[in-house]
């Protein structure tokens, strides 16, 4: 069953005095349900505005996307937010948490926004599992990088999403960090079963997913299966 | 490729965290506000205390007016009247109760022979027991029951403390000389203002024809003080009477009528001082719209990934109005706890004014009005940068530098501003109870806002379009900082120009008031009035001012009547028509009308249409009239009016009008008769003349109080003083409650800085790990800051001179020329304190090292 679909997609920017600028050229792929998913190419390339898109966090100039079979196209702002409540986690390269909440709050977050009552016990558990079950009443500017982005990935799996969107998770890390959160964040995945589409620049994290899209001028320039090597994927 | 799967149901609805999340997140998400939202907290409190503690005064004043209204009258019937009581009424009169007393008032030059002080004093002889209610407050405790025994005056304080004379000492009254046996502190019914104004010598009633002073033509005021048995009703039990004392011109107060007119005005006081603290408040909420404002630009991050977790547009606004109200509440809570302890402070400073001890207590109605009007505006100027929060994309997340979202013009602020215009002006009218004031005050807050904001964008615009790029980078850096992202320029010319324009304007206006009373002691005009010369006495009093070197500078002989009819109606019909609307003022039909008569206009009279007065056909007198009076009494050329010239009728036909200076010092009348027509009424006339010093006033005081007692003399120069006191007086009160939005506006000024401090705080480090010195920072702040005071002041100036301006124009109809140096002075000290306020928010940057000041700002 496909979790995410994309048909046709296209984003393009009014510019001024000239013709539009088009970042994003009719992009179309789908995924499955507990795939992974790597989205490659240089800066410029049209990786976040794709993952913008796939999210639900922006509105595309043209085309479809179905997200666990719901069209985000057709919704409105809030019910895409719904959406991503439901079905989405995220990880970003500067973390994003909330200033002003604990690690745990943090990651309650997510449930909390489902109306889910005793929050606190799940969202616990994925700090232990993530390694800062002593941290849990640290503010963000009390944690390390590596630390925040810990509690980032809790985060993203305190819904029990069904699909998680990662940029550049290891963007703003050392080697070493990166490599612990790498694991932790597969070993989540698979634990899960999460559909996972990872953005980035390394083509070494990138080799870790099933499969790759390798973007170009706003274009899919590459559609290939990490594994076994270099077998083509399905168009 | 085909079509996905649809399985489940496309969960569309929004997020269903609840109320409790909701006030969960905005505990959360205050953490790190809560210390700089204090002082926007502090804002809403001041103002609100300052509405809470001028309505709950109100409410104290007026519940112990009730309470104490007896003692504002002293008895349960008072009767006045200008001529002694008709004998044939006297015997109804004493069945209205066997308990009464009475009194004849007089103004007489009263003196104190051991110190030689000589001043016009409200003489009063009483006879009974009054006052009924209350208590005279005398020193020593035994001088009233002197006074009642006959054995001696009691003395205003006010008038002792003048001259320096002292209990014991004798007071000269007309022809009579009594010892003092006590200083009085406070009369029932009577204010101290009204002391300062008019300070009274009460001497015993059976002594009054000793003095000579009453005597045929003499202005005196008869009236009688009845006490009734509990429980009876004293409009119930004069009402057999109303024909008679019309009549007879006899005017009535009972306690109720006391306590309403009482009552009334000091509504009105409290309500238009509730006006100022609404200023206040205002202030504040300006101050809760710029802090919110600048607080929003930090969250939009925050919210952006709360929108990217699910968080729908309404959550995340609701989160930070709730905060927002929440501290909202909390200065209101604040405000209102501070607003009681202002009410119990307003009675020592309204002391003056009062005509009753007022009780201090809590007043609920007020501390709800305070705390649901300070709430409510509070959330709404709030609301306006709230609003984008609901539009802030969840795109933020990926692209920081988004910000298309909030760009866009917004539908909802319309409607916000809307409800605050509405808000403002209902409050205003709840204020005023006058649909025209509320209006005129929410027009001329707007034209002000306006105008001040106005100056801002196009400072912000004249500054960037004209940059002065040559100049050094000191004065660049300062400019810059006006029209910068996130600059301050808009919302601290407006908070401080508004304090500004408040404060020049009640100098400006107390300047014009006094300015105006003080052109009366100027240049050669009079400055002491002679008057109830007797007609037999006019050559004498000339002859003795002769003797002094005093000139006379004018002499007029008047004679008082009352109006009888207006068009053959009675003035009783009238005024029962004007009670249905008809709308002749009450005044214009009860008063006693001190007219003249000549054939001529004074110079400060020109005729405005008609002819000047004149005998008509078969010698009716054609009269003139004042051309404000011709107006408020709906007359017309050619209409009559019937005068009860002290018993006699006499009908006058109004044959033109008179525009009148009334500044100027000059016996000036309503109504001017011809010559020919009251020569033979009973009459008095005034001499006016002009002393070159106290000395001068001193010596002709005594002469006269020596040889023409019952002539009385009025100090222009003393009344100038006390009416300088009064002004001083009342600016004082109103500074008080100004005072709360200066030190609002202060507040917002430190709210704004301190809000913005972390942006300014970075970029100040950034400007250090470049290679500025401590010095370049703190002159770039120093200019950015005391520009901004120093517009804000000039800005707040002018519109209050354009205010004042407007007022002399149009309400006091005075030339205008205020003195430049105190403004300049004010705006000097505006740029100051606000340069003051912005190098304080900045010290942090300036003592410690860079990298330290980034970590603490986290």
């Amino acid at each position: 069953m496909s979790i995410l679909k994309v048909e046709n997609l296209t984003k393009a920017y009014p510019a001024a005095g000239g013709a539009p600028l088009t970042v994003l050229q009719s992009v179309s792929f789908e995924i499955g349900a507990g795939d992974t998913l790597a989205v490659v190419g240089p800066s410029g390339s049209g990786k976040t505005t794709l993952l913008g898109l796939c999210a639900g966090l922006d509105r595309a100039t043209s085309g479809s996307v179905w997200l666990k079979g719901v069209p985000l196209d057709k919704l409105g702002e809030d019910q895409r937010a719904a959406v991503r409540n439901q079905y989405v986690g995220f990880i970003f390269q500067n973390f994003q948490l909330l200033p002003t909440l604990t690690a745990l709050e943090n990651v309650q977050v997510p449930l909390e926004l489902r109306g889910e009552k005793g929050s606190a016990a799940p969202a616990r558990a994925l700090l232990e599992r993530v390694g800062l079950g002593k941290r849990a009443h640290h503010y963000p500017a009390q944690l390390s990088g590596g630390e925040q982005q810990r509690v980032s990935l809790a985060r993203a799996f305190a819904n029990r999403p069904a699909l998680l969107f990662a940029d550049e998770p290891t963007g703003n890390l050392d080697p070493d960090t990166s490599e612990t959160v790498v694991n932790l964040l597969f070993e989540l995945n698979r634990e899960a079963g999460t559909t996972l589409v990872l953005v980035t620049h390394d083509l070494e994290l990138a080799a870790r997913t099933q499969r790759t899209l390798r973007f170009r001028g706003g274009a899919v320039q590459e559609d290939y299966r990490n594994e076994p090597a270099g077998a083509p994927a399905r168009a | 490729m085909s079509q996905p799967t649809v399985s489940p149901p496309p969960p569309v609805a929004a997020a269903s965290a609840g109320l409790g999340w909701l006030l969960r997140m905005a505990w959360r998400d205050s953490r790190r506000g809560r210390g700089r939202l204090l002082l926007f907290v502090a804002g809403v409190a001041l103002g609100i205390a300052a509405l809470v503690g001028i309505n709950s005064f109100g409410d104290n004043l007026a519940r112990s007016i009730n309470e104490q209204a007896r003692e504002l009258l002293g008895a349960d019937l008072v009767l006045s009247a200008s001529q002694p009581f008709d004998s044939a009424l006297v015997p109804a009169l004493r069945q209205l109760s066997p308990v009464q007393s009475q009194e004849q008032a007089f103004g007489s030059l009263v003196q104190f022979p051991r110190v030689r002080g000589v001043r016009l004093a409200q003489v009063r002889g009483l006879s009974g027991g009054f006052p009924y209610y209350g208590a005279w407050d005398v020193r020593p405790a035994g001088a009233v029951a002197a006074y009642r025994a006959g054995r001696g005056a009691l003395v205003d304080d006010v008038l002792l403390a003048q001259f320096g004379a002292r209990v014991g000492d004798s007071v000269r009254v007309g022809r009579s000389g009594f010892l003092i046996v006590g200083r009085v502190l406070h009369t029932p019914g009577q204010s101290g203002l009204g002391s300062a104004v008019a300070p009274t010598v009460f001497i015993p009633g059976a002594a009054v024809a000793g003095t000579g002073l009453v005597q045929r033509g003499s202005r005196v005021q008869y009236r009688r003080y009845f006490r009734f048995a509990p429980g009876v009703d004293a409009a119930a039990k004069i009402k057999p009477f109303e024909t008679r004392f019309d009549q007879a011109n006899i005017d009535s107060d009972t306690v109720a009528s006391r306590q309403q007119r009482t009552g009334r005005a000091f509504h009105d006081l409290t309500r238009y001082l509730g006006l100022v603290a609404f200023v206040a408040l205002l202030l504040g909420c300006v101050g809760v719209a710029s802090t919110v404002s600048l607080y929003v630009r930090e969250k939009l991050a925050p919210v952006a990934v709360l929108r990217c977790l699910g968080a729908s547009g309404r959550q995340a606004l609701l989160i930070y109005l709730i905060q927002t109200a929440g501290l909202g509440l909390l200065g209101a809570l604040l405000g209102a706890a501070l607003g009681a302890g202002v009410q119990a402070v307003l009675p020592r400073v309204l002391g003056d004014f009062l005509p009753v001890a007022v009780r201090v207590g809590v007043s609920w109605p007020a501390i709800a009005t305070g705390v649901g009007a300070g709430l409510g505006l509070a959330v709404l100027f709030a609301l306006l940068p709230l609003l984008s929060i609901r539009r802030v994309a969840p795109l933020r997340v990926l692209r920081a530098a988004f910000e298309a979202d909030t760009a866009a013009p917004d539908p909802l602020r319309g409607l916000v501003l809307a409800l605050l215009a509405a808000g403002i002006f209902g409050f205003a009218y709840f204020q005023t109870r006058e649909w025209k004031l509320a209006l005129g005050f929410g027009a001329g807050l707007a034209a002000a806002l306006g105008a001040l904001a106005g100056l801002g964008w196009g400072l912000t615009w004249a500054v960037r379009r004209y940059f002065p790029g040559g100049w050094g980078y000191v004065w660049r850096q300062g400019l810059a900082n006006l029209y910068r992202p996130q600059n301050q320029t808009l919302v601290l010319l407006t908070s401080i120009g508004l304090g500004t324009f408040l404060l020049a304007t009640l100098y400006l206006t107390q300047g014009l008031l006094l300015g105006r009373v003080a052109t009366a002691d100027a240049g050669r005009q009079p400055n002491l009035v002679l008057y109830d010369i007797q007609p037999a006495q006019r050559a004498g009093v000339e002859a003795l001012l002769a003797q002094h070197r005093l000139p006379v500078m004018q002499r007029v002989p008047i004679v008082t009547m009352r109006l009888a009819a207006i068009n053959r109606q009675t003035v009783s019909a009238l005024k029962k028509d004007t009670a249905g609307g008809k709308g002749i003022p009450a005044w214009i039909l009860s008063r006693e009308y001190r007219v003249t008569y000549r054939d001529t206009l004074s110079r400060t009279e020109k005729l405005k249409a008609g002819t000047l007065p004149r005998l008509g056909p078969g010698g009716v007198p054609y009269v003139s009239v004042d051309n404000g009076y011709f107006e408020r009494a709906q007359l017309k050329l050619g209409d009559t009016l019937t005068f009860n010239v002290q018993g006699a009728p006499l009908l006058t036909v109004v044959g033109g009008t008179r525009e009148v200076d009334w500044s100027r010092v000059q016996t000036n009348f309503l109504v001017l008769f011809p010559n020919g027509v009251l020569e033979g009424a009973p009459q008095f006339h005034v001499v006016l003349t002009r002393t070159p010093n106290t000395a001068a006033l001193g010596a002709v005081q005594q002469a006269l109080v020596r040889e023409f007692p019952n002539v009385s003399a009025l100090d222009l120069g003393l009344i100038l003083q006390t009416v300088d006191d009064i002004l001083s007086k009342i600016s004082f009160v109103i500074r008080f409650m100004a005072g709360f939005s200066i030190a609002t506006g202060l507040l917002v000024l430190a709210s704004s800085v301190v809000v913005s401090r972390y942006q300014r705080t970075r970029e100040s480090v950034l400007l250090r790990t470049l290679g500025a010195s401590r010095r370049q920072i703190l002159r770039i702040t120093l200019v950015e800051y005391a520009l901004l005071g120093l517009l804000a002041a000039l800005a707040g100036i002018a519109l209050a001179a354009l205010a004042a301006w407007a007022l002399a124009a149009w309400v006091f109809e005075a030339s205008y020329a205020p003195n430049p140096l105190p403004l300049l002075g004010l705006a000097a000290g505006v740029a100051a304190l606000t340069a003051a306020i912005g190098l304080f928010n900045s010290r942090d940057v300036l003592r410690r090292p860079p990298l330290e000041v980034l970590r603490a700002e986290g």
